[in-house]
């Protein structure tokens, strides 16, 4: 029998639809995949015997022919989404043991299609982070070591886990969220497929909010079509989030493989950073070369306000998950720590629940938004957030179809290697992909080469609002001309 | 502009954090980082351009002032850390 788990999902559904396997052999591939790889830490809640109880029903479904676009995929469920009956934590002390009463919206249409859940996937504490490491679970190590060396390498943030468990092999595609960088500078630290749709094209309903302006939820898997079929499934208006857009939800997959011919794609030199390894500028020119071999134009662009999002960032998202966090208060869910009063039961719990770096933006969300400051620093961000979003307009205005860009500055780093002593360090991770939150566009990051040290680098293709079909097609191009990167399984025996 | 240590406490106050003497000189420093960092803001001409309020263009969707949820008082009430008759219990706060 072929192995389980390197198959694709498109190559998993053909086999699925021929009876070569059945859904419940796949899962429990999967299920074995992941106890051998549990040192990698990427799943926080693994749920076996949920996930052969939905793969038994959903084998007895394609008997009778009725398999959904997803039957019998297992996938991994980032510990930001709310499953119905099943600890979902946002990888923070504060909500505990917290389970849900009720299903996200995203994860509901996937088990609508007919996928399987194995488990809740690791992710930075309330997804503020770029390594993995702030998550009261500990940090996930990456799959991807430097040639001929030992060192635990972070798979980047906040979808660490979500990116280790795809390009581990543990699971086939994972949701994930993208509130500055989380999908696609995972997915680059770890030669896997994110996506990060335009804002308003997967519903934020039962996902843990983080900041509400910028956070989109997106699939992150290991080719542009697995990442497509799961967008399908994942995408679609939402009565319930009123920040949905009621848009018909095409069928990703049909735009692999489209030709790119006559595309006009946008170079921005604002991009090109002082002091930016050699190596990423040439994976840069590597990909706009393969474009303009497939038929794209190249043009220089300039994006002018580009040095002022991650600041402009740093501002809105505090402000916004200041606001949303406010919510753990010890009352009604998760930890409480005893305060003589209410206040202080409210202090104690919110010093104890919260770790370092959501306490360390809560406050300066708080400060921002503090009377006296508001005008200063929150209002003037949000007014450069719309000269961020003209820039793009103007853009795509002259007649731009996508644009493309390194998707992070640096290959993955290790364990406890950056922000140690100032959080700024940490920061710097996201910003290529911050842009495209600010602006609200879709943006996917595609493997395309290695660096001199063996580590997986990825580049970024940004789109015009709900051209997700272009950055498909585009990001095949890559990937047909990078191939694919798979690495050397290192952390078990695999049954 | 910057913090002191009394702006640290009141920040900590307002967030509804507890933050120990010993902890604020190492917030205020990381606050301080943070400020530092975004002050190159003030270097944009923001003469005249609107505060973005919405990501994507569209009207505010209103939904039917109608029930069409509720009576599910022990799900509200499963996760509470202490309640009772579907009430969330606090320490006295009306004396």
């Amino acid at each position: 029998m072929t192995d389980l788990t390197s198959m694709t999902i498109a190559e998993a559904r053909t086999g699925l639809a021929r009876k070569s396997f059945t859904a419940l052999e796949l899962t429990d591939a999967h299920l074995a995949a992941m106890e051998a790889a549990r040192s990698l830490n990427a799943f926080v809640l693994e749920t076996p015997d949920q996930a052969r109880a939905m793969a038994g029903a959903v084998d007895a479904k394609i008997a009778k022919g009725e398999g959904g676009p997803l039957a019998g995929i297992p996938l991994g469920i980032k510990d930001l989404f709310a499953t119905r009956d099943v600890r979902t934590t946002a990888c923070s002390k504060i909500l505990g043991n917290f389970v849900p009463p009720y299903e996200s919206t995203v994860t509901s249409q996937l088990w609508r299609d007919g996928a399987v859940m194995l488990g809740k996937l690791n992710n930075d504490e309330f997804a503020m982070g770029s390594s993995n490491e702030t998550s009261c679970f500990g940090p996930v190590v990456n799959p991807w070591r430097r040639e001929g060396s030992n060192t635990a390498l972070v798979p980047g943030g906040s979808s660490g886990g979500s990116a280790s468990a795809v390009a581990a092999l543990l699971c086939m595609g994972a949701t994930a969220t993208d509130t500055g960088g989380s999908i696609r500078q995972p997915a680059a630290f770890t030669a896997t497929v994110g996506v990060k749709p335009t804002y308003g094209r997967c519903s934020r309903w039962g996902i843990v909010a983080f900041a509400s302006s910028l956070d989109q939820a997106g699939p992150i898997a290991r080719t542009n079509r697995d990442a497509a079929i799961l967008l399908r499934s994942m995408a679609g208006h939402d009565p319930k989030d009123t920040t949905s857009v009621d848009r018909a939800v095409p069928d990703y997959e049909a735009a692999i493989g489209k030709s790119v011919k006559g595309m006009k794609i946008g170079i921005p030199r604002e991009y090109r950073l002082d002091g930016m390894p050699a190596e990423i500028e040439k994976l840069w020119s590597e990909g706009a070369a393969w474009l303009k071999a497939a038929g794209a134009e190249l043009v220089d662009v300039s994006l002018p306000h580009t040095k002022y999002a991650l600041p402009a960032y740093y501002i809105v998202a505090p402000a916004e998950a200041s606001s949303n966090l406010a919510r753990y208060d010890g009352v009604r869910y998760g930890l409480r720590v005893p305060g003589r009063s209410i206040g202080e039961l409210y202090e104690n719990t919110r010093a104890a629940g919260f770790g370092d770096e959501v306490r360390r933006r809560v406050m300066i969300g708080t400060y921002v938004l503090s009377a006296g400051y508001y005008d200063a620093y929150y209002l003037r961000a949000q007014k450069v957030r719309t000269l961020i979003k003209r820039d793009f307009e103007e853009c795509f205005a002259s007649g731009v179809n996508a644009i493309l860009t390194p998707a992070t500055p640096s290959a993955a780093f290790g364990v406890g290697e950056k922000g140690g002593a100032d959080p700024i360090e940490m920061y710097l991770n996201d910003i290529f992909t911050v842009t495209v939150n600010m602006a609200g566009l879709p943006g996917i990051a595609v493997p395309a080469g290695k660096d001199e040290q063996g580590l997986p680098l990825g580049l970024q293709l940004i789109g015009r609002p709900f051209d997700e079909e272009t950055l498909f097609s585009l990001g095949e191009v890559v990937e047909q001309a990078a191939g694919r990167f798979t690495p050397p399984n290192w952390w078990g025996a695999k049954a | 502009m910057s913090v002191d240590a009394a702006t640290v406490r009141r920040i900590a106050h307002l967030a509804r954090i507890a933050v120990t003497e010993a902890e604020v000189p190492h917030l205020q420093g990381e606050l301080n980082a943070m400020l530092a960092f975004v002050e190159q803001l003030s270097e944009v001409n923001v003469e005249g351009v609107e505060p973005m309020t919405s990501v994507t263009p569209m009207a505010m969707k209103k939904r039917g002032d109608v029930v069409n949820d509720g009576e599910i008082a022990d799900d509200v009430v499963k996760n509470a850390p202490e309640t009772q008759n579907h009430f969330f219990l606090v320490p006295k706060v009306v004396e």
